[in-house]
């Protein structure tokens, strides 16, 4: 039986390695070469950075030719607000579909939910059109206000299901203890959820920091360029600065790692425990 | 510390009425237990009271003042739920004092009556802890405790016991009872175990599908329960109810005499609690033991009578009987409770002798 088990183990850890391991194979290509003269990524692509192979250009150039940081900035601009507006009114209004019954609620669950199922990016037309309107073209406030209609309806999905297995009796014993249910929402509501709130910030925050279609279209003004955008302008129609390029990924890759690793904690840790009985 | 008064009570979800016009008067100090099996309004009847359902029609007064349109932190009411639905990411400090804090109460204030309660319900060692650190016994304390820091004038408890084992159950009912003794507070208990209610409740209302069935003492509800379904829901284990005939005043089962009525009425079902059956040869109930439970300082068993009916008797633990040995039981007349066909109470004649 102990090795039945043993052997059990040991086959999910190799696939769970191998599944690793093709996982961060294309990172790691990333970074490798990032550290490499442009010679070397060619004559070798998986060779390491040791040697005569090695340079800093990549990185010298992300850093001092250009306006890197500007674009970082933009990108976390970008990033943050929408996150913070995702979670805000995808919080509240899931609390408010699971805790009230008032007419309608049904239809503007369905409703709220139903944007999953339809990719906005078919609406860049009239998004275009709409932004240009407002005056709002080439601004950050453009891409904030997208991004946050596009990570809306998965984040009110997943808020729905856990806000509606939040025990009513604490809510309840809030309202008796006299809290506003505004109150009773960032007080109580909130901090039983945290973990769900970083599961969904995760969730949402990948596909802002990644995407290059709506910067490329609504703000691809000098100014309020991202990081994906930012990254072409080491892409030249005839060359191509590799050294660069792969440097700025690897370094844009690193504000998601750091965010990923403070809502982790959140994610594995169950806070709920002990406050109903379970 | 004040009255509880409940007029012309009615509560209707959509178009489904769960209660039908109640009307309580709950005297200053007294702890009231509504009890009832699940789903026949007790719960919702108690969240109205709290404030957290809204009252289709009626009135409600909290110590002659009406309260019905106020919102639960207005009414001078703290509620204890079954789940203690404590603040997980507050200790138990935080817990107690939480709702004083929301009121504006000075810190200082807040300290002092947070104390008071820990000392009262011995939570002085606990008071940095979290609720998830906490033992079962000791999360309905500190619940408990919530409600007492704020001083309520009425004390409501939704099934506050269910979620204990059995063991702290019976020391919890006593510590609740102990309490009610100390502060000499209004308490609103709602259970659906009649244990629980007829231990602590000095009156128990009896709910059935939205409506008061009869209020009492427990003794009075389980001397004279007005009809089967309180005789039945009151006592452990429950009453025996058997078909019974009449011939002329003489209530009969299988042809044997029991008890007389003032009045012959046909058909009737006679009610016999498991404790007054008492074992005697010349008794008017022969019937053959079928199951047979040792509960150590009792017993009970269970006899089927000629004509196919079975009651169960509680007897001595030093019994013993084997299945299908003969057993014949005897009852007082004046301890038969005998019903009509529609459940209702009939008063025997209790002169009369077996």
């Amino acid at each position: 039986m102990l090795v039945r088990e043993r052997i059990t183990s040991t086959g999910i850890h190799a696939v769970l390695i191998a599944y690793s391991l093709l996982a961060l194979f294309p990172l790691a290509l990333i970074v490798i070469n990032s550290l490499k003269s442009k010679k070397a990524i060619f004559r070798d692509p998986v060779g390491l950075p040791v040697g005569e192979a090695f340079s800093w250009k990549g990185y010298a150039s992300v850093l001092t030719n250009s306006d890197f940081p500007l674009y970082f900035g933009n990108s976390l601009i970008v990033t943050c607000v929408s996150l913070f507006l995702i979670l805000l009114f995808g919080a509240m209004a899931s609390h408010a579909l699971s805790e009230y019954r008032f007419p309608g609620d049904t239809f503007l669950g369905l409703y709220l939910i139903l944007g999953i199922m339809v990719p906005i990016r078919l609406g860049t037309v009239a998004l275009l059109q709409l932004v240009v309107d407002l005056n709002l073209a080439n601004t950050l406030t453009a891409l904030i206000l997208v991004y946050t209609a596009q990570g809306l309806p998965i984040a009110i999905f997943i808020f729905t299901e856990f806000l509606k297995s939040v025990s009513r009796e604490i809510k309840d014993s809030a309202r008796i203890d006299g809290l506003s249910e505004y109150r009773i929402f960032f007080e109580v509501v909130v901090p039983l959820v945290r973990p769900v709130i970083a599961t969904v910030a995760v969730f949402s925050m990948i596909p802002i920091w990644n995407d290059l279609w709506f910067p490329l279209i609504l703000s691809p003004g000098e100014e309020t360029r991202t990081v994906t955008l930012g990254v072409q302008q080491f892409i030249g129609q005839y060359t191509v600065n590799w050294g660069a390029v792969l440097a700025s990924l690897s370094v844009a890759i690193l504000p998601v790692l750091i965010m990923y690793v403070i809502f982790s904690k959140q994610l594995i840790r169950g806070i709920t425990s002990g406050a109903v009985k379970g | 510390m004040a009255t509880l008064e409940l007029s012309g009570i009615k509560k209707s979800f959509g178009a489904v009425e769960v209660i039908h016009g109640l009307d309580l008067q709950v005297k200053d100090g007294e702890l009231i237990v509504f009890v009832g099996p699940s789903g026949c309004g007790k719960s919702t009847m108690l969240r109205m009271i709290a404030g957290l359902e809204k009252v289709t029609e009626g009135v409600i007064s909290i110590g002659g003042k009406r309260v019905d349109h106020l919102p639960p932190a207005l009414r001078g009411i703290a509620m204890v739920f079954q789940s203690y639905a404590l603040y997980p990411h507050k200790n138990v400090r935080g817990n107690l004092g939480f709702a004083l804090k929301h009121a504006g109460v000075p810190q200082s204030e807040i300290d002092e009556r947070v104390n008071t309660a820990a000392e009262i319900l011995e939570l002085a060692p606990l008071m940095d802890r979290k609720p998830r650190e906490l033992s079962g016994g000791q999360r309905q304390r500190v619940a408990i405790g919530r409600a007492i820091v704020r001083e309520p004038d009425v004390f409501l408890f939704d099934e506050p016991l269910s979620n204990l084992d059995a063991a702290l159950r019976v020391h919890m009912r006593v510590e609740i009872l102990k309490l009610h003794q100390r502060l000499g507070s209004t308490m609103v208990y709602v259970t659906h175990d009649q244990v629980e209610a007829m231990t602590l409740a000095d009156r128990i209302v009896v709910f059935r599908d939205g409506q008061v069935e009869q209020v009492g003492t427990p003794l009075e509800l389980y001397r004279n329960p007005v009809n089967t379904f309180v005789a039945g829901f009151i006592g452990s284990p429950a009453m025996n109810f058997l078909r019974a005939d009449t011939d002329g005043n003489s209530v009969r089962i299988g042809g044997a005499h029991l008890c007389e009525l003032n009045s012959s009425a046909g058909e009737l079902q006679l009610g016999i609690r498991p404790e007054h059956l008492t074992l005697n040869e010349d008794g008017a109930l022969k019937g053959v033991v079928s199951v047979f439970e040792h509960l150590g300082g009792e017993s009970f068993v269970h006899v089927e009578l000629p004509d196919k009916q079975t009651l169960v008797a509680k007897l001595d633990g030093e019994l013993s009987f084997a299945p299908g040995e003969q057993c014949t039981l005897a009852i007082k007349p004046s301890q038969c409770h005998v019903f009509d066909m529609q459940g209702r109470k009939i008063v025997p004649n209790t002169h009369a002798m077996v």
